[in-house]
């Protein structure tokens, strides 16, 4: 176990470096610069405004001084946001995306898991249908379309809730409702496929066959293995829910690192664009190792994860 | 640990037949009426999509300018946009269009997501941890990027769009497929079969795959919404539809901006996406209950 | 529970305000620089207006220049000289009184090469600014290589490469060239490795530019501090809307021992502009600065006019989508716009008259050709598609948001100048056109053409109502592209297009600002159009200080364009935002330039929402 994470962690370095490495030359052939307006400016001015950022210098050597930098935990600065460094605005906009996240998936779990347990185990009864359609109703609402719903609905016409900004708890329902219904459509759809899976198992049939409790089984047996797609599903979709939804940020005009991330590649952001890429590459990593762990709990076979 | 029984063994002596196991799980789709409605709503919904606007008077690009945000009435069944274009012909030619995104990304994904994942999860050990290692670097690249490179290396090419979505969409059926081998892989039927020394191949596509089609079918279904959505983000960068022409998603997306003014823009092409997807979706589910191996025992 | 009951009955910002004299402003997106020496936005122009005041301040209703650092001013007959009188109780935020010293110390600073503003051109009014500023120039030469042609020559003409005369040599001649001293050396050598001398026989000698810049006393820079009290600017032409200029945020003055302190003379990117380092001299101080989510603003209680200041602060949001910039409207959480989306525009104005504001705005949405390659580069298309364009239907059923036609480049009553309406709806003549070219050419039909756009909702309806009156009118296939932000101004730089979107908003009110981009090779030109004639016409109009005359001059630059026809005019914008009838002092302005200082928050009766 603490081999296998070790070795993970190990391995996390050249995963790390590739993703650096990509990202750094793509963002630098991507068309168009960081300083690039509707007002041109003599080339002369552009030169020199780009070494004020060192990027006249070839281009590898621009990658050798980034990586350089990387290694010493340096971000450089932001090219849009001036006089600010990279790793301070992530810094500041994580904890606000983290809160948004953990709460759509707080939401999205107690919705979805229980959803898709019961549609599980009354399969293709009244309560499968209903809770079924209304997940692909979930699903089949983009953020984009559900946000501007629930405002309407909840801001505009009733006036319980606020249409935007990120001040008080009353602001944060509305964007993690957004959030958690559309993710807890996928859970629940997740949940009851695993579960039918496991239900059919020979294990659990062998639990029913011997006399447990069909409340027993469920929770004891057949959870366990009907949650591992859900778990795999979330790995990724958790790391990125709490770097960020960039339509629920610019929606509800919350300070979020989605925006950040987004933003970063439209405006050529070189610097901003790699620190959000490889803080998001690291949440990655560390969620699917969790995932790779959860799954070998959760599998009482697979003890190789 | 100690509950798996013995049954398994029986499975893998039955040895299902390729044929007949699709053959079986036509007939049980059929039976299953949800399932079967959904099919031909959804065989209706694709006809309708593909001869519609040929029928039709009306085309997806003629405007009318002085007919503009028309409420649904005689004259066009689901009102008119901001243009005065007809919003029925548009939602049956965006339907064209995101059906063939929806299902070709899909199916795209999916066929190198489930090869991905199965080989992945089978191998194990270190192969599995490099092409895990590959998943997770793909999961991070920066996405508007990786598409402003393709369409400056590749120019706008409609097969780029696929190549786009594909890209992102196989990521999480690829560990979906891979986590739900790693599990079979130690189930007794399959080290079963191993020790019968049937070759890998045969254990793979016989065994293995028909065992975690349901969990794959089921986030199939939900890849296509998904898919279809995601053309409506990428015309934001160029790729994709060029306007005039238009798409469930962008419809969709155009009409939830003017939700309030004309909520009909929004009302149809979102009707006949949810419907569509709701359809597929029990289509999706009646085969995987029609597929499931072990369904037929119950 | 009770969190949400609290949270949704608390007043809003709007109503908050009247009390707190907050002003709430929506900034539509966050600014790259606070520093005014490199600021290149409307955002930042909506901020650094509030932390800096310069020379001279605007009129809230005309924007005519009204005194401000400077309390008076002289201006020479001839138009060149100016002497400015600061009045003496003009502070920094820190308490530091605000000199002459500093005005030209800002100078410097944006004139510098090495700070590289996006800018700085705006000064180039100013004496031998130009000179300074563009970069490295020949400091001496060394001698390779002299022929003896030179010998008896007191002066020599430097020839570039194809590009003409370049500078001047003087040498110090006694048989051979002995030292040069250089006159005039044009900014093109600074890239030359080395210069070959020609006389009359060809090539006769051989010299090396060593580079290097000019220092500011060298250059001679228009800009002299007289005493800390006087200011005086020498112009290189009369200016006649020189005023007017100083109230762009490049003649802005900078703190010079905060500049100093983060040693942000000739860097970019230090925290300077930071709360808590900034200094200014405006109305207000920065006190808050949370990245795309708000900038706020104090009342500077060592300004020197305070007491006309209302305001306590004003709080900056930078909304992007302007969707949810109306939600924050609607809710009470914002008191003006910065934009309304296109689509909400007849919705507002039905029902909420009240709060949507049109407002001139000076600028120009056009379409240009691209003259170097099929069928544009023939006259007759470009004036079909001309002819073809119904502005009147675009304004009116499309844009909707009160545009006005564009049927000259320069908006009418750009600094007193209207031109004459020269391009007309006219799909008759279009086609006869389109028929005289097809004819000639042996073609049955045009290509297909490709309409290059930005990705905006509003640029996407302009493009396809134009595809369908040119399919109309003309018989032509337009395919539409739109592109992502920042390759579309590649494509444009480029000139990878045949059809393509621009917009230009006016730096300051005179027609110069719109006519001079079509120069021949003008950073912004990029349609390939060149005109010896327009180029010199605007030359004159630069010498010129009659103010008829120069109209004159403008006017026969419209008449050139709408001949040549290198553009296509479609609207001129008009400013739509919403704004809380409780804002007052506030007005339209064709700049959007509305001074802080003189706006008030009052209480209406008006039943909101």
């Amino acid at each position: 176990m603490v081999k296998f994470i070790v070795v993970r962690i190990l391995q996390a370095i050249p995963t790390l470096f590739v993703i650096a490495t990509l990202t750094f030359f793509m963002t630098r052939l991507a068309p168009g610069g960081p300083f690039d307006s509707e007002k041109n400016i003599p080339a002369e001015i552009k030169e020199k405004l780009e070494a004020h950022f060192g990027l006249e210098k070839p281009l590898h050597e621009q990658y050798f001084l980034y990586l350089g930098n990387l290694l010493q935990g340096d971000l450089g600065p932001s090219f849009k946001y001036m006089g600010w460094e990279v790793s301070e605005l992530i810094a500041k906009a994580f904890p606000v995306s983290a809160q948004l996240g953990l709460f759509s998936l707080l939401i999205a779990l107690v919705l979805g898991l229980p959803a898709g347990v019961v549609a599980a185990l009354r399969k293709n009864s009244a309560y499968d249908y209903c809770l079924m359609t209304t997940a692909m109703l979930g699903i089949c609402l983009p953020t984009f379309v559900m946000g501007p719903l629930l405002i309407l609905l909840f801001s505009s016409w009733l006036g319980w809730l606020p249409p935007l900004g990120w001040y008080s708890f009353a602001d944060m329902i509305l964007p993690s409702l957004t959030l958690g219904l559309f993710y807890g459509a996928y859970i629940a759809r997740l949940t009851r496929a695993g579960m039918l899976e496991t239900l059919n198992q020979d294990y659990i049939r062998t639990a029913r066959a011997k006399g447990a409790s069909p409340i027993r089984v469920v929770l004891r047996h057949a959870i366990k293995g009907g949650l591992l797609p859900v778990v795999t599903f979330l790995g990724p979709a958790f790391a990125g829910l709490i770097s960020g939804s960039f339509i629920i940020e610019s929606i509800f005009f919350i300070p979020g690192l989605g925006r950040f991330f987004v933003t970063a590649a439209f405006n050529r952001d070189y610097t901003m664009v790699l620190g959000t890429v490889l803080f998001y590459a690291c949440l990655i990593i560390i969620l699917n190792l969790v995932v790779d762990l959860i799954q070998a709990s959760l599998d009482p076979k697979s003890r190789e994860p | 640990m100690s509950i798996e029984s013995a049954k398994s063994k029986d499975f893998i002596s039955e040895d299902p037949g390729g044929s007949s196991l699709w053959k079986d799980a036509w007939i049980r789709l059929r039976a299953n009426r949800l399932a079967t409605i959904s099919l031909y709503f959804f065989i209706f919904i694709s006809l309708l999509t593909i001869l519609g606007p040929e029928i039709l008077t009306s085309s997806y690009e003629d405007q009318d300018l002085n007919n503009t945000f028309a409420p649904p009435g005689k004259e066009s069944l689901f009102g008119t946009d901001n243009l005065g274009r007809d919003l029925f012909a548009r939602v049956l030619h965006g339907g064209r269009i995101s059906l063939a995104v929806g299902f070709l990304a899909t199916a795209v994904s999916l066929l190198i997501g489930v090869a991905y994942g199965m080989t992945s999860g089978y191998l194990g050990g270190k192969m599995d941890a490099l092409m895990m290692r590959v998943v997770d670097i793909l999961y991070s690249l920066p996405f508007t990027i990786f598409v402003i490179l393709l369409m400056v290396l590749f120019g706008r090419n409609f097969i780029l769009l696929f190549i786009a979505i594909g890209a992102v969409e196989w990521l999480t059926m690829a560990r979906i497929t891979r986590g739900q081998t790693l599990s079979l892989k130690q189930a007794e039927f399959i080290e079963a079969a191993r020790a019968l020394g049937y070759s890998h191949s045969r254990v793979l596509f016989r065994h293995i795959l028909p065992n975690l089609l349901g969990p794959v079918i089921v986030y199939a279904t939900l890849t296509v919404p998904a898919v279809m959505l995601l053309e409506a983000v990428l015309s934001f960068l160029g790729l994709g539809v060029q306007a005039p022409m238009s798409s469930w998603g962008s419809l969709i997306k155009e009409g939830s901006e003017k939700m309030e003014i004309a909520p009909w823009l929004i009302f149809f092409p979102g009707l006949f996406f949810s419907l569509t997807l709701l359809a597929l979706n029990f289509l999706g589910d009646g085969l995987r209950d029609a597929l499931d191996p072990k369904a037929a025992k119950d | 529970m009770l969190f949400l009951l609290g949270g949704c009955s608390a007043p809003s910002n709007v109503e908050n305000a009247i009390e707190e004299k907050i002003l709430h402003f929506g900034l539509g997106s966050e600014p790259q620089y606070l520093d005014p020496h490199l600021a290149s936005s409307v955002s930042a122009h909506n901020v650094i207006i509030a932390l800096i005041e310069g020379l001279v301040s605007e009129d809230p209703k005309t924007l005519k220049p009204i005194p401000g650092v400077a309390e008076s001013w002289d201006i020479s007959e001839d138009g060149l000289l100016y002497t400015f009188h600061l009045r003496k109780n003009a502070k920094w935020s820190n308490g530091d009184p605000v000199t002459a010293h500093d005005f030209v110390y800002s100078y410097r600073r944006i004139l510098n090469p090495n700070l590289a503003s996006q800018y700085a051109s705006m000064l180039h009014g100013l004496k031998n600014a130009r000179k300074y500023h563009e970069g490295s120039r020949v400091l001496s030469v060394e001698i390779l290589n002299a022929g003896r042609g030179y010998s008896n020559r007191s002066e020599v003409s430097l020839v570039g490469s194809g590009t003409g005369f370049l500078g001047q040599l003087e040498t110090n001649t006694s048989g051979s060239i002995t030292s040069v001293q250089i006159i005039d050396a044009g900014k093109n050598y600074s890239s030359y490795q080395s210069i070959e001398i020609f006389d009359e026989n060809g090539t006769d000698g051989t010299i090396r530019p060593l580079i290097g810049s000019l220092s500011w006393e060298e250059a001679k820079v228009g800009a002299v501090a007289i005493d800390n009290h006087t200011l005086q600017l020498t112009l290189e032409n009369p200016t006649p809307y020189f005023l007017e200029l100083l109230n762009h945020y490049s003649w802005f003055p900078a703190h010079p021992p905060t500049i100093k302190k983060f040693d942000a003379f000739e860097k970019q990117g230090t925290p300077w502009t930071r709360p808590g380092n900034y200094v200014g001299n405006g109305p207000f101080i920065l006190s808050e600065h949370k990245v795309n989510s708000v900038i706020e603003v104090k009342k500077n209680p060592n300004y020197w006019d305070a007491e006309t200041v209302s305001l306590e602060a004003i709080r900056f949001y930078p909304i992007e989508s302007a969707d949810t910039e109306e939600r924050a409207f609607r809710s009470g959480f914002l008191h003006l716009t910065q934009t309304v989306s296109p689509d909400r525009i007849d919705f507002l104005k039905q029902n909420h008259p009240e709060v949507i504001h049109f407002e001139p705005y000076l600028g120009t949405y056009f379409y240009r050709f691209n003259l170097e390659e099929p069928p544009f580069d023939d006259v007759r298309v470009r004036l079909a598609f001309n002819l073809a364009t119904d502005r009147q239907a675009i304004v009116e059923k499309v844009t909707k948001g009160g545009q006005v036609p564009a049927r000259c480049f320069t908006p009418p009553g750009t600094g007193g100048f209207s031109p004459e309406s020269r391009f007309r709806f006219d799909p008759q003549k279009a086609k006869a056109l389109i028929q005289d070219y097809l004819d000639e050419k042996g073609l049955k039909s045009l290509p297909k053409i490709e309409l290059k756009y930005n990705t905006s909702e509003g640029h996407k309806k302009v493009a396809e109502a134009l595809q369908g009156m040119w399919k109309n009118h003309l018989g032509v296939e337009i395919q539409l592209l739109n592109m992502e932000w920042k390759v579309f101004l590649s494509t444009i730089e480029k000139q990878d297009f045949a059809l393509a979107r621009a917009g230009w908003i006016g730096d300051y009110v005179d027609a110069n600002t719109f006519l001079h981009m079509w120069r021949t090779g003008d950073g912004h030109n990029n349609t390939g159009w060149s005109n010896v004639r327009y180029d010199e016409l605007l030359e004159l109009a630069a010498k010129e200080s009659d103010p008829e005359k120069r109209f004159l001059y403008f006017e026969e630059c419209e008449k050139l364009l709408s001949e040549h026809a290198p553009i296509l005019p479609i609207y001129f914008y008009v400013h739509v935002t919403l704004r809380s009838p409780t804002v007052k002092g506030w007005h339209p302005t064709l700049l959007d330039h509305h001074p802080y200082k003189y706006v008030r928050l009052k209480n209406v009766d008006a039943n909101l929402w």
